[in-house]
């Protein structure tokens, strides 16, 4: 598809080689410097456009109607009240909606059958002139529902779990060296313990919406979407169109988490709407519809298994996760895929289970596996650290694996040892000279009524990459557009990639323009897995260099009239790189303090210290790895979506009472991070950062407070309850 | 039935009103002011927050036949003519901004904050802003703006 791949240059990196010298020098002008959000005055302003805001005359509202079993089937619908009303002008259902083409997600195959596979699925859709007659005329569809016996609840023994052939993102669901039964028999400290995470909601503010509207048989849509090319590609094949027929516009989102890393029903019943009633229709769905619509974190319960010898080395590592998926759809959260790279042991094991429930399919969400994973893993560590006597801190660094333990290959980069070593001291954990000078003894440090701790988790992420598209184009000397179709979910995307492909063509950001958002700049990977700068700014640099190349070999350094443009695709050396274990790592720091009056646990401090490879700009970043923490303290101490085994349905609906966390619950939270150069990762020697500030937080929250009060809490959320009768 | 009522200092009007409807859905949808969000539609988030007679309010609980006659005020309506509003030029310079979407409610909230504190300490800026939910920033930097208007 592009010219650029019959031109092998010079400036394209092979085989993870470092970046060419003069990028290198021009890498040092943009790349690391705190280059201003672009969208930001369009934000602070109130113009920046979210999938619902743009202005569409003519628009029409839709309103959906959500089933009120966890199984069964729809009987029948009786639309006719909802008709009678003033302003409704359509009611969709499974009788009257279109037919669609499958395209392998049954989630997304709305309003094609009477089946019912979890409560809150969409049955029905209204449309009407306005919301609220939308609404009034949802009230009015009459659903007659026949519910059969549903199984919504996890437990660790219940008979329907199995092994999946692989877990998310493609890991295989068991891994096993050597023997970990004898390694834990051998073993003269030993943990074996279960920890519970609860199911989570993403919680982004703006609620998934779309704007759909047809065009002389052309679909548009402007959906709040992580995956814009995605969509664009689903919608195709769900409606039988030409790729081309259908365009996706994300250009400002509110956050997504996981939430909108793929089309979401939303977007199909938008579609499908004003292709009803001839109009461009609005779909907004409510935060309390979200709960069961838009996708969660499942629940996991984690068993994890370590033994040690005498001077603190690791014998044996057993990781056993077990999680829900839905009837719909086989969705694996990967939970102990960590324990294959964390720490060294000649025993291992890990293994993956999953039951499919009476329940909406979850999702990914922010460090889906590594985040409830490390809470178990990190937990067990700090457990068998006060077991055997050892400092945490040091426990950690003397089990640092020289090679990937599992897979026997090398790491591109990894410098947790560093990062815990640097964190510890900044923490006051140890003294200028490396002495650990913190207190190991639980329940001994009293401030009135609080008993305050300290505690400490490794994090960790994988850098993972993916083929996508860039646009270059030059129109005068100075004036250079560059596209690539990244969401900007408030990550700092676009800023970030307008100094990548600054540095990239070797002129100052303010020669560049950069557009993204929009599926027809052409295909490229999700906001998600923590790789759109690796991803998007491997193609933006790709297109940015061979443009550069093309105006100085072909038009001796000067931009033609009629200006040149110069396509890139990354497919081939992304497929070509060598071998390495690829990850982010990092170490979080929490000092704690639990009432004795009341059992009420803060947090009076959070430190994270990461090593993430080069980092773009470090007024995002920063922002990205306090709001990772953020979310992790708040998953630590408040997050929980409560199901109601009976009816199938989260009782926790809404963010009256699914609590995230307000500024009121967040102490001064502080990052730095490690200069981390490496040169097998991509052209700009990133690892992405969006995801490992949350993983380990909530350890290193338990961690502290059993420090606090020598109380072990294997359950999140940690509250009143797990503390209350056990403080002294 | 019809609203009568200034906007951002100019008199509007809004006709067909359902008498059920949110002053921010009259906002968004009927007067073309989409600063205001909706995410979540009961007072939970502060997205919405807009001065209304000069208080904040969470929009989406005012029913738009209480806006009759009164005098409002949206994100959209506080630069001055020469540009930012010092709050919104704090959040752009302190980098508080991320997705975006709690953002014109919290300018609003913390408008309103230093009009009634201009020199709130951290304990004062984490409570008042506490009914004001962001979900990227962890607020540091939030604060750290408020800050900075304060100091402007
Ligand atoms: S939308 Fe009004 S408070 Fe949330
Ligand atoms: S910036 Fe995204 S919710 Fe605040």
């Amino acid at each position: 598809m592009t010219s650029t791949q019959r031109q092998p240059t010079q400036s394209q990196p092979a085989q993870g080689q470092p970046t060419q010298s003069r990028v290198q020098d021009a890498a040092q002008r943009s790349v690391g410097t705190a280059s201003p959000r672009i969208e930001a005055w369009d934000k602070v302003t109130g113009r920046a456009p979210y999938a619902v805001d743009h202005p569409v005359p003519g628009a029409a509202y839709a309103w959906v109607v959500q089933s009120t079993v966890a199984r069964g089937v729809v009987v029948d619908v009786d639309t006719s009240r909802a008709l009678a009303e003033d302003g409704v002008l359509g009611v969709l259902w499974h009788g009257n909606a279109q037919r669609l083409e499958s395209v392998g997600d049954p989630e997304l195959m709305v309003l094609q059958s009477a089946r019912i596979a979890y409560r809150g699925q969409v049955v029905a859709v209204v449309v009407a002139t306005s919301p609220e007659a939308a609404r009034a005329g949802a009230d009015l569809v009459r659903v007659r529902e026949d519910g059969m016996t549903s199984d919504t609840v996890l437990r660790i023994d219940h008979p329907a779990l199995y092994q999946p052939v692989q877990v998310n993102a493609g890991y295989p669901a068991r891994s096993a060296i050597g023997d970990v039964d004898a390694g834990l028999a051998a073993a003269a400290v030993r943990v074996d313990a279960t920890y519970r995470t609860p199911a989570e909601h993403h919680c982004a503010m703006e609620p998934h919406a779309t704007t759909a509207f047809w065009e002389r048989g052309c679909l548009v849509v402007f959906d709040g979407t992580q995956a814009s090319t995605a969509v664009s590609e689903t919608l195709a094949g769900l409606f039988e169109l030409p790729p081309q027929s259908v365009r996706v516009i994300n250009e400002h989102v509110g956050g997504g988490f996981g939430s909108k890393g793929g089309p979401k029903p939303n977007v199909v019943l938008a579609a499908m709407a004003a292709r009803l009633v001839g109009r461009p229709v609005k779909l907004a769905l409510t935060r309390q519809q979200l709960f069961a619509v838009a996708g969660y974190r499942t629940p996991t319960i984690q068993r994890v298994r370590l033994g040690a010898a005498t001077n603190g080395r690791l014998l044996a590592i057993g990781h056993d996760a077990v999680s829900q998926t839905s009837q719909l759809s086989e969705f694996v959260e990967q939970s102990a895929v960590l324990s294959r790279h964390m720490y060294a042991a000649p025993n291992r094991l890990t293994t993956h289970r999953v039951v499919a429930l009476d329940v909406p399919t979850p999702v990914w969400m922010r460090a889906p596996g590594e985040c409830p994973g490390s809470f178990a893993l990190e937990s067990a560590i700090d457990e068998l650290a006060s077991a055997g006597n050892w400092d945490p801190v040091r426990l950690r660094i003397d089990n640092e694996p020289a090679v990937h333990p599992e897979e026997q290959i090398p790491f591109s980069s990894r410098h947790l040892v560093q990062c815990l070593q640097e964190g510890a001291e900044r923490f006051g954990w140890t003294d200028a000279s490396g002495r650990v000078v913190r207190d190991p003894r639980p329940a001994v440090r009293r401030d009135g009524e609080w008993l305050v701790g300290t505690g400490v988790a490794a994090s960790t992420y994988p850098s993972l990459t993916w083929p996508s598209t860039a646009l270059a184009r030059a129109t005068a000397d100075q004036r250079f557009d560059v596209e690539v179709n990244a969401a900007d979910i408030g990550t700092g995307a676009r800023t970030v990639l307008r100094q990548i492909a600054a540095d990239a063509l070797d002129v100052p950001i303010a020669y560049v323009e950069i557009t993204v958002g929009d599926s027809a700049i052409g295909p490229a990977t999700v906001a998600g897995g923590s790789m759109g700068t690796a991803s998007w700014g491997w193609a933006v640099t790709k297109a940015c260099r061979l443009l550069r190349e093309r105006i100085e070999r072909d038009h001796g350094g000067r931009v033609p009239t009629g200006g040149v443009a110069v396509r890139a695709d990354t497919t081939l050396e992304i497929r070509d790189r060598p071998e390495f274990s690829r990850h982010a790592y990092g170490a979080q720091f929490c000092q704690a303090r639990v009432s004795t009056m009341t059992g009420e646990v803060r947090v009076d401090r959070l430190l994270g210290v990461f090593a993430a490879g080069r980092i773009v700009n470090p007024t995002t970043a920063r922002s990205q790895f306090i709001g990772g923490m953020t979310m992790g303290l708040s998953g630590a101490l408040l997050e929980r979506s409560v199901l109601d085994s009976r009816t199938g349905d989260f009782v926790t609906g809404d963010l009256a009472a699914y609590h995230v966390a307000v500024s009121a619950d967040v102490p001064r939270i502080e990052v730095a991070w490690l200069d981390e150069q490496d040169p097998h990762l991509n052209p700009m020697g990133v690892k992405g950062i969006g995801e490992i500030g949350i993983v380990g937080t909530a350890a290193a929250v338990a961690n502290a407070v059993h420090h606090a009060t020598g109380i072990r809490v294997r359950d999140l959320p940690i509250g009143l309850a797990q503390m209350i009768g056990k403080l002294h | 039935m019809r609203v009568n009522l200034t906007v951002n200092g100019e008199a509007r009007q809004a006709d067909d009103v359902w008498p059920g409807e949110s002053l921010l859905y009259v906002l968004r949808e009927r007067l073309g002011l989409p600063g205001a969000k909706n995410a979540c539609e009961q007072g939970e988030c502060g997205s919405c927050t807009v001065y209304l007679d000069g208080t904040p309010v969470c929009a989406c609980l005012v029913a738009a036949g209480q806006a009759e006659h009164r005098d409002v005020r949206t994100v959209e309506g506080l630069p001055g003519p020469d540009g930012l509003d010092p709050v919104q030029q704090a959040f752009l310079s302190a980098g508080a901004v991320q997705c975006g979407f709690c953002t014109p409610g919290l300018v609003v909230a913390v408008h309103d904050l230093l009009a009634r504190n201009p020199t709130p300490s951290d304990p004062d800026i984490r409570e008042a802003l506490a009914g004001n939910l962001c979900r990227c920033t962890g607020y540091e930097n939030i604060v750290a703006a408020v800050k900075l208007a304060a100091g402007a």
